[in-house]
């Protein structure tokens, strides 16, 4: 490509752990932020309409672990920036007018995010009480407005629209608007957003089922377990229709990265899709094949042609066995979560309750993490199957870094510093959850 | 006034915003870090952590704004920014790491060793941020970061006279500002020692900066004489401006006139930052990187500044709302 001088740049794995690694951390809270506000909102609401104790309790406790992990996101959120420049600045030195847009926008979201968490944390018993509830609605429609704007600029490195290079190797006829509706963000930001429903759901509703499983089998319990987990369930078939539409989009846009979700060497008509397995030379190894699946999967349609990894020149391949494998995983855990969701709608019609198996609390105890698996594996797939570009088919991530010495410190130090995070995360979470409950509902067996 | 220099003046407002508010938050930080013991330091403790713990987010916001303005608007000012200066606003990233999560673990913390250990590391990343970002203004006020794809020289691009001097005199403004306001906060929450003692760290951190500034006169003299035509030419009025206040505030405190006071530290700090602007323009990386250079595609210029314009239709009332919330002490809940 012209206009662009090659880096040297010992350190581009390290770079290019350093991002994954803090994308792959901040994703977490960010899709925590989406949609635990909305929990919080909603368990507000049924306290207040009904006087429930137990709604209005289990409102304030989550709002309490939303508190933190909102401050810990909003500075993870913050090192990306930083990050955006630090280790691709010619990235950014080329293209930052092009995709900056969205970034611009997701800024406001961001402070009305952070005024409203603040005006909602401290103004608990202070403002009236419906005016408090209104005040805790734009933190969750801000946060969604966020992601929104950020997926739009995440579309734009998988579907460049909105300029030209020139003849001369410049870029040209910036079209911002343009860059940021790129095809690809559409797809992409709902199965983020449904993603973040699914995680947070799923993992407010862990402590309860970890606590049903110590024999503690209170309304409090089955509340706290049942509304966000209503919630990931309502999201999970959803989130069927919209990965499929991703799916889709892929095949059109980005062949190479669905030829490696499914590790397809050949471009072939009526191709298979493998279960599990392995892919080694050229071809997938011990997976249970299943005829034209992925052509169905990819254009609805049993015959159609799927464009294989040959029609690629090799160094332009992303690495197959990663983004196959996290595929599957994410495909895998998203099946699980619609059985589990089916398993709840079964238990509810017959009995208006939880489904009484002893499995079910432990299944919900999984859900949590596995929720978080997804996610990182979902995040994996779109951007290693992106590799090797950090702008499809413009630039490549190894002449976007930054030609800086040294770099692996900075990541070292980061690394440091987020495995301290988070294990102090969990436990000052551990202890918030661990605060006595109000003396009304304190005294259970 | 191009569209370039309206992105450029409008992401100046915003690193003058940054400065006055979470200047102070980290500011704060710092009175934290010197509360003493913990029976003798319960008190400041309390008036920082009710003073900063409903806002600071919102106060940190500003930074995001001056980072995704500078590479919207100017991409080609951004890269070099970014690489040549990555060690300080590294160690900037990890300090709003620390700060942020540190104070909001603390809050949540109950138990004294966990409140300590939460605490130091909160009140340490206060000063490490300051001083770091003060440190890389000086990096590219005195010209150190080259325009282009070559990183420049990442050691001496911050380990230099100037960035010292801008890393101390963040961490010296950044103490002054939050003093200033906390004592106006005592005064509003009725905690007459409080009053006095952050009265008396106000007079204290404004003559220290004093004495800085003095000093930073001779520092940019020698290892900056471009900026220091740039201070003492264009900027000179904002300079003056800036004296001029911080004395006034000076005689404010010591008449107990709290709320004026705050405003004229905090326009003592934005002629400062306005005198360095003034000083550096039409250039965005001296020598060799004009506004005009550094300016992304005409498009998005436009649209940088409609969203910016739109984006305030919002934010500005819900910012007006928690401020009204905030010094009427509505926001005192437990959080």
């Amino acid at each position: 490509m012209h206009g662009v001088l090659a880096v040297d740049q010992p350190d581009l794995f390290y770079a290019r752990q350093q991002m994954a690694f803090s994308l792959g951390a901040h994703i977490i809270l960010a899709c925590v932020g989406m949609s635990v506000p909305f929990l919080v909102v909603l368990a507000e609401w049924k306290g207040q309409r009904t006087g429930d104790l137990v709604y209005a309790t289990l409102a304030r406790r989550w709002a309490k672990a939303m508190g933190v992990l909102f401050a810990v996101g909003a500075v993870s959120g913050t090192i990306l920036s930083f990050e955006f420049g630090i280790l691709w600045p010619r990235w950014m030195g080329r293209f930052g007018d092009v995709m900056g847009l969205p970034f611009a926008i997701e800024g406001f979201a961001f402070f009305l995010e952070a005024i409203f968490i603040g005006i909602y944390l401290y103004g608990w018993d202070r403002l009236p009480p419906r005016v408090h509830l209104w005040a805790g609605v734009p933190i969750g429609i801000a946060g969604v407005a966020s992601a929104f704007f950020v997926v739009a600029a995440n579309g734009w490195m998988n579907d460049p629209t909105g300029f030209t290079i020139d003849p001369s190797g410049n870029v040209a006829r910036v079209s911002p608007w343009g860059a940021m509706f790129n095809s690809a963000l559409w797809p992409e930001a709902i199965h983020m957003i449904l993603a973040a429903f699914i995680v947070g759901g799923c993992l407010v509703a862990m402590p309860y089922g970890w606590a049903m499983l110590r024999g503690r089998r209170t309304r409090y319990e089955r509340v706290g377990l049942l509304l966000p987990l209503t919630v990931a369930m309502i999201a999970a078939p959803l989130q069927l229709l919209a990965g499929d539409w991703a799916a889709r989009h892929v095949a059109r846009h980005q062949p190479a990265k669905l030829a490696a979700m499914e590790g397809l060497y050949e471009t072939t008509k009526g191709a298979p899709y493998h279960l599990g397995g392995i892919y080694v030379d050229n071809e997938v190894k011990g997976g249970v094949p299943i005829p034209d699946l992925l052509s169905i999967l990819a254009f609805h349609d049993p015959n159609a042609v799927v464009t294989g990894l040959a029609a690629v020149p090799p160094g332009d391949r992303p690495p197959v066995n990663v983004v196959r494998t996290a595929f599957q995983l994410m495909v895998a855990i998203g099946t699980a979560m619609l059985g589990l969701g089916l398993w709840m709608l079964l238990a509810w019609r017959k009995r208006r309750t939880i489904p009484r198996s002893r499995w079910f609390p432990r299944v919900v105890v999984v859900a949590g993490p596995a929720s978080v698996v997804a996610l990182e594996c979902g995040w994996i797939t779109t951007e290693v199957g992106r590799q090797p570009w950090i702008v499809w088919q413009v630039m490549r991530v190894r002449d976007a870094v930054t030609d800086a010495p040294n770099i692996r410190f900075g990541y070292y130090l980061l690394l440091a510093v987020y495995a301290v995070m988070a294990v102090f995360t969990m436990i000052v979470l551990r202890r918030l959850m661990r605060v006595p409950l109000p003396d009304e509902l304190g005294e259970r067996a | 006034m191009t569209l370039a220099d309206a992105c450029a003046a409008v992401m100046f407002v915003a690193i003058a915003v940054y400065a006055l508010l979470a200047g102070a938050d980290f500011g704060a930080g710092f009175w934290d870090l010197v509360a003493g013991g913990a029976e003798r330091g319960r008190a400041p403790r309390a008036l920082i952590e009710e003073s900063i713990a409903p806002v600071w987010e919102a106060n940190h916001v500003w930074l995001i704004f001056v980072l995704v303005t500078l590479w919207t608007a100017f991409p080609t000012a951004f890269a070099p920014i970014m690489s040549t200066l990555y060690i300080p606003l590294t160690l900037a990233a990890i300090g709003i790491i620390l700060r942020g999560s540190a104070f909001a673990f603390r809050k949540a913390s109950e138990t004294l060793p966990l409140r300590r250990l939460f605490g130091v590391t909160f009140a340490f990343s206060s000063v490490l941020t300051p001083f770091m970002l003060g440190a890389v203004v000086g990096g590219i006020a005195s010209g150190r970061v080259p325009a282009g794809e070559q990183t420049g020289d990442v050691l001496g691009s911050w380990l230099n006279l100037t960035s010292v001097l801008g890393g101390v005199m963040a961490v010296v403004v950044c103490a002054f500002l939050a003093a200033v306001y906390l004592t106006a906060d005592a005064e509003r929450r009725d905690r007459p020692e409080m009053v006095r003692a952050f009265r008396r760290r106000a007079i204290g951190s404004a003559l220290v900066a004093g004495v800085v500034a003095l000093a930073g006169v001779a520092v940019l003299n020698h290892d900056a004489p471009d900026l220091f035509h740039g201070l003492t030419h264009r900027g000179a009025p904002l300079i003056v401006l800036a004296a001029g206040a911080g004395v006034a505030t000076l005689v404010l405190l010591g008449r107990s006139e709290y709320a004026l006071a705050r405003l004229s530290a905090a326009l003592a700090v934005v002629a400062v930052l306005f005198g360095w602007a003034a000083g550096q323009y039409p250039y965005m990386l001296e020598p060799g990187l004009r506004i005009s250079d550094a300016a992304g595609a005409h498009a998005t210029l436009v649209a940088i500044l409609v969203v910016l314009g739109a984006g305030a239709v919002v934010l500005v009332p819900a910012l007006v709302w928690l401020f009204v919330l905030m010094q009427r002490g509505t926001l005192a809940g437990e959080g």
